[in-house]
């Protein structure tokens, strides 16, 4: 259970091995080690770097497999997930592929798979996690939702329809959990240089996993439904979405 | 009818949702508690506790305040057997004007009986008639297998339940030894203390001639002026210590409400500017010395009653308190859990000093001979979870412990070291209610 101070006690990343669901467990706890980490994601070398990075912290890490990509994972790994200790304060789902947009346009199976990644198996977790959440009467739903699905872009917009999808869905969703107590909160952050974007040109406003993680610990504190990282995104993207469609298409972004 | 909604305690923290049933008859609380789910029941009264004591996410939780009826008084020997859900304000109302007056009397009168046992609450005189718990003749407890049983103070069971937070049990009746009194005032002594060497020497030296005795320090004074302080003791006025005019009225008991706080404040309007202004105001408006000053029970013991839902104060963002109980011989540890509050701003209105009389028996009861200091904390200030949990390891090693009823924050690892009697607890615990049919938020978060 939370406590008044905001220290948690157990938290539920979906997608274990993200750079910024991993900065966030680590700002989360920094008071207090005392806390129990699930990390469900597809067993290999990166789960396990991320677990042990976590336990040499002091956090008492514990895995469970879950591949997004794997219709079949989605209703075991939540089970396992939440049956692995008491009461969970904080579910991230923090899984995603960002493609080649390039190809995904004109590829249906890279399309599907970002949608079937992105969108369907967040669906599934949200539908999943909500019902255990409700169940125990509180608790929080980080969901890392992209500035992309703000408004569709040339240059990235099969991700970006996925991202769109998702960012619905939760924020739906935060309004279906709200009378059950459950805070929902879906982070859009902008350009984040982490190993999903290795080798790509870093965006204006580029930003590192833990600057994001600062923005959701501070937004899941203040009871924030939706966040923004950096928070100036918010009006960046508030602009960019009123631009007319002949200057929005000719912007080099 | 039941209700799924939002229960906080009375700091406004981390809420979480349960189903609320309005207390009924025996049989209706029977049928709860034997058809119980997953999640558990959990008694609430008043909600007077600050944390998630009251508290059970996604279970039962039983508004027991329906269940109040007073049903039986018997003014020779003062027993009063009542339903859990009398607040004591309620039976102050209606037995002061026989001439009891509760046993034990917190700084509100906004709490159950229920809740009294559950918490084994303390007030003033905790140093000369020890805790709740104390005055409790018989109870009604209905168990986990849908038994009520009579408890006596013979009883593990009535010492686990006794402080136990409500986890053994409903509590549904209670039989009361009530306190004989000739008047509803208090003979009041009040002096003003320059630091706290003065007021632990003062407290120490003359505390034992008081039924009564509370200190209020400004935690904010630094320096050589470090725990100034306001100390207030006294007795039960005796009907010929009245003066002549109060002398016709003298078991008349009405506190008036002043106010109701409206919920408009924001967060951060008790901040350390507000907050020192306050305390010297306050400081300097007490007496440097007066004896003998004649106080309605209200303005003595319940100040802030004056005022509903005076918690609002601290806005959205809510309060919380921290007490705690260091033993004689730990004054160090006192001074430097003042100190470090000081030295760090974090605003508190009023802190409050005690000293604690003898231990009581329940297994869990807070109470343990020593100082114990209370205070309110505006949230907000990142540095103060940090703060907090060194004062808790200085609280610690001292051999000390802090009140469940008023913890919003302790973590799971430092109550063991807290109560030594723990591990006995829990064996009662686990024969009474072998399937954790009552549990809590606060049970949850401290693996109780």
């Amino acid at each position: 259970m939370k406590d008044a101070i905001g220290n948690v006690q157990r938290i539920v990343v979906l997608g274990g091995t993200s750079d910024i669901a991993l900065a966030t467990v680590m700002k989360l706890t920094e008071q207090r080690r005392d806390v129990q980490v699930t990390l469900a994601a597809r067993p290999g070398e990166r789960r396990t770097a991320a677990t042990a990075e976590l336990e040499s912290l002091g956090l008492q890490v514990d895995e469970v497999d879950f591949d997004a990509a794997d219709r079949s994972s989605y209703e075991k790994a939540v089970t396992l997930a939440f049956e692995a200790g008491g009461d969970v304060d904080v579910v991230m789902v923090a899984f995603g592929l960002l493609g080649d947009q390039e190809r995904a346009w004109r590829n249906v199976d890279m399309a599907l798979d970002l949608v079937q990644v992105n969108y369907a198996a967040a669906v599934a977790c949200g539908v999943l996690v909500g019902e255990r959440l409700r169940a125990q009467g509180h608790g929080a739903i980080v969901a890392m939702s992209s500035v992309a699905g703000e408004r569709p872009r040339k240059s990235n917009f099969v991700y970006g329809s996925t991202k769109a999808g998702l960012d619905s869905f939760y924020t739906g969703l935060g309004d279906a959990l709200a009378a059950d107590g459950i805070q929902v909160m879906v982070v859009r952050p902008g350009f984040v240089r982490s190993k999903m974007t290795e080798g790509l040109k870093a965006a204006p406003l580029s930003q590192t996993p833990e600057q994001v993680a600062d923005v959701i610990v501070a937004g899941l504190r203040a009871g924030r439904r939706t966040v923004w990282a950096p928070p100036a995104m918010r009006w960046v993207m508030s602009a960019l979405r009123h631009l007319p469609h002949p200057v929005f298409s000719r912007l080099p972004i | 009818m039941d209700a799924r909604r939002a229960l906080r305690g009375w700091g406004g923290t981390s809420p979480s949702v349960a189903t609320v049933h309005p207390a009924g008859d025996d049989a209706d609380l029977v049928r709860l508690v034997t058809e119980a789910g997953r999640r558990g029941v959990l008694a609430r009264g008043l909600g007077r506790s600050y944390g998630d004591a009251a508290q059970n996410g996604g279970g039962v939780v039983v508004d027991m305040t329906s269940r109040d009826r007073v049903l039986s008084v018997d003014t020779g020997t003062a027993l009063v057997e009542v339903e859990a859900g009398v607040s004591l304000d309620q039976l102050m109302r209606l037995m002061l004007p026989l001439g009891l007056f509760v046993p034990v009397s917190p700084g509100t009168r906004q709490v159950t009986v229920g809740g009294a046992v559950a918490a084994d609450i303390h007030g003033k005189n905790h140093h000369v008639d020890g805790s709740f718990g104390d005055h409790v003749v018989t109870m009604d407890l209905l168990c986990s297998d849908g038994e009520i049983r009579t408890l006596t103070p013979e009883s593990e069971l009535f010492w686990a339940t006794v402080g136990g937070m409500g986890l053994t049990g409903l509590v549904l009746r209670a039989t009361l030894r009530m306190k004989k009194v000739e008047s509803a005032y208090c003979l009041v002594d009040t002096e003003r203390c320059t630091n706290l060497d003065d007021l632990l020497a003062r407290m120490t030296e003359g505390d034992h001639r008081y039924t009564y005795s509370v200190a209020w320090i400004d935690c904010l004074a630094s320096g050589s002026s470090l725990g100034r302080s306001v100390l207030t003791r006294g007795w039960p006025a005796t009907l010929e210590q009245l003066p002549p005019k109060l002398r016709d009225h003298a078991l008349e008991f009405r506190p008036k409400q002043v106010a109701v706080a409206p919920p408009v404040f924001p967060s951060g309007m008790l901040n350390r500017a507000t907050v020192a202004a306050f305390n010297e105001v306050w400081f300097r408006k007490a007496p440097r010395e007066r004896r003998g000053e004649v106080q309605s029970i209200a303005a003595f013991f319940h100040p802030l009653d004056a005022v509903s839902r005076w918690n609002r104060i601290y806005g959205p963002k809510g309060f919380l308190q921290y007490q705690f109980v260091v033993p004689f011989g730990a004054e160090d540890t006192l001074r430097r859990c003042i100190e470090m509050l000081s030295d760090a701003g974090q605003a508190s209105f009023l802190a409050v000093l005690k000293r604690f009389g003898a231990q009581g028996a329940g297994h869990l009861s807070f109470p343990t001979p020593g100082w114990t200091l209370a205070l309110d904390i505006p949230l907000g200030a990142p540095i103060l979870g940090g703060l907090l949990d060194r004062l808790d390891a200085e609280v610690i090693a001292a051999g000390g412990r802090e009140y469940l009823a008023k913890d919003s924050r302790l973590s799971a690892s430092e109550i063991a070291p807290m109560y030594p009697r723990l591990e006995q607890w829990r064996g009662i615990r686990k024969a009474a209610d072998p399937d954790g049919v009552f549990t809590s938020d606060l049970a949850r978060r401290l693996g109780l």
